[in-house]
């Protein structure tokens, strides 16, 4: 069945050759660092826990030591194609679109969970052909333009995947549970708007420290939603849930923990502001988590 | 109480700018440490959990596209579009692409769009472009615009995902009720994410007109 063994094909081949790449320009750091990528996807499953461990301490010696470096600058982009240029960019979010609907219609196939990123690898495929095609371009033309790309993100590329990670040791240690009753034990008995406040607020302040509303919703629901809000207020438990999460979401927005949605656009765009992207959404976050909680106090009491 | 410390470790380390890895891996060190783990175990929940989440630094598989069309002009390209558009403005175009995301990632299409699909190859280049025509040429104006363009992103998408009913966070908040003997069918929930889908917009499309007036401020219209 074809799933991640596909995506992680590719991903793993498109990192390999960018360490070739930076090898033949001796950007040692540079090529280090991809090849662990490329071996994380291509042999990761074989690799074992503790090798896979080993792996990420080399990845962070790397990135600690400095020597990563960026692209060279480089000269101005050619416009000779018109309109033409525009047709690979859009034929990945096309087949991201068209794949996701067509694979999950052939679950023998694809593999029905991963059909998305599945039909992105397809599209990226695809696009590549075009490029070769369509644009004239050198097989080896697209990479080293990726290159400079990936080596302008640096490090910062396997941050979302490393918080994860940490996610994963805070879960094993219980961080979740001692955050949760200490939140569970500020609110006073009985008080329903103390008691929103807590949970909305809460879930917004896990969030930041997880970087994840996933792993803040099964504690605050433990420790404030289910017994106090659910239970105690007789809350509905669909609107206490949802909003519940969404009040997450916005904490999402204020984090430099959840990397991926906010400290690698800034990379991406390259932003001077490492931070940039949260300072812009700050003044949404903060009233919407402010409509999240009038919202749930208003179901509620 | 112990184990929070490892929070501690993250917090400070970000905020003395310590190489963010670095201040990660430490973190996760001094959490198990606390929790009475072993070091060896330590390394592998973190090289297990390493391997586990890959799926998030694949998409950087679209980045040798992205590149090349960059080499050829794309983002000029882009440019090029708002540059015929009449009335274009960076809020206007920056609101319509919230609605769109919005709408795309209620369907459940949430990687259509994205920092490196969309957002660097055509979005933040025509708000750029728009900006520009607005007046808006300095460094800061063009900083703002930009994270601007990658947080609409980000909202259009958190404030849209969760009115599609087979998207995670539903079957999570199902799995976590299910478990306290609240059975809830996952439609009822993603009903309740229309009021703040309606909220993100109003708040966030409202600060968008506000960026058109300050970037109109800064310098007369061409």
């Amino acid at each position: 069945m074809i799933g991640l063994n596909l995506v992680y094909g590719i991903a793993g081949a498109v990192f390999a050759i960018f360490a070739v790449l930076a090898l033949r320009d001796r950007r040692l750091a540079n090529a280090g660092f991809h090849a662990l990528i490329a071996a994380s996807f291509l042999i990761g499953d074989r690799l074992g826990d503790i090798a896979n461990g080993l792996l990420v301490l080399a990845l962070v010696a790397i990135a600690a030591s400095g020597r990563m470096r960026r692209a060279d600058p480089a000269p101005p982009p050619a416009a000779r194609h018109g309109a033409r240029v525009f047709v690979p960019a859009l034929v990945i979010p096309a087949a991201a679109l068209a794949g996701t609907l067509l694979f999950k219609q052939l679950p023998g196939l694809v593999d029905p969970k991963q059909a998305t990123l599945v039909a992105v690898t397809c599209g990226t495929l695809i696009a590549l052909a075009l490029c070769l095609a369509l644009l004239n371009a050198r097989p080896a033309e697209p990479f080293v333009a990726g290159r400079r790309l990936i080596d302008d993100i640096g490090w910062v590329a396997v941050m979302p995947q490393m918080l994860a990670s940490l996610g994963a040791v805070f879960a094993l240690a219980g961080v979740g549970g001692v955050v949760g009753e200490l939140i569970g034990a500020v609110v006073p008995a009985g008080n329903v708007a103390g008691a929103v406040l807590a949970y909305a607020l809460g879930m917004a302040a896990f969030t930041i420290v997880m970087g994840n509303a996933f792993a803040a919703f099964p504690v605050m629901a433990a420790a404030v939603g289910v017994p106090l809000l659910i239970r105690g207020a007789d809350g509905d438990p669909a609107v206490v849930a949802a909003v519940g999460m969404l009040a997450g979401f916005c904490g999402t927005l204020m984090t430099p923990m959840a990397a991926n949605f906010n400290l690698m656009p800034a990379a991406l765009l390259d932003l001077k502001d490492r931070y940039g992207v949260i300072r812009a959404q700050l003044p949404t976050a903060i009233p919407l988590l402010a409509f999240n909680a009038a919202l749930l106090y208003a179901m509620i009491a | 109480m112990l184990v929070l410390a490892g929070i501690a470790v993250i917090a400070g380390g970000f905020l003395l700018r310590f190489n963010p890895l670095l201040v990660i891996v430490a973190s996760a060190a001094v959490t198990g440490w606390a929790a009475g783990l072993d070091p060896l175990r330590i390394l592998a929940t973190f090289g297990h959990a390493f391997n586990e989440t890959r799926y998030v630094t694949a998409i950087y598989m679209v980045l040798p596209v992205i590149g090349l069309l960059e080499r050829r002009g794309l983002q000029e390209r882009a440019r090029g579009l708002v540059a015929g558009l009449r009335g274009a403005t960076a809020g206007r175009l920056l609101a319509g692409y919230l609605l769109f995301r919005q709408v795309t990632a209620a369907l459940g299409l949430t990687s259509v769009a994205g920092p490196a699909q969309t957002v660097r190859p055509l979005v933040a280049p025509m708000a750029q472009a728009a900006a520009e025509r607005q007046g808006a040429t300095d460094d800061a104006a063009t900083e703002r615009v930009k994270a601007m363009a990658a947080a609409t992103d980000n909202i259009g998408l958190f404030f849209g995902e969760d009115i599609f009913i087979a998207i995670g966070s539903i079957l999570l908040m199902k799995g976590v009720l299910d478990g306290y003997g609240i059975v809830l069918e996952p439609f009822q929930l993603s009903v309740w994410a229309i009021p703040t889908a309606i909220a993100a917009f109003a708040i966030h499309g409202a600060r968008l007109m506000w960026l058109d007036r300050r970037l109109a401020r800064k310098g007369p219209a061409a």
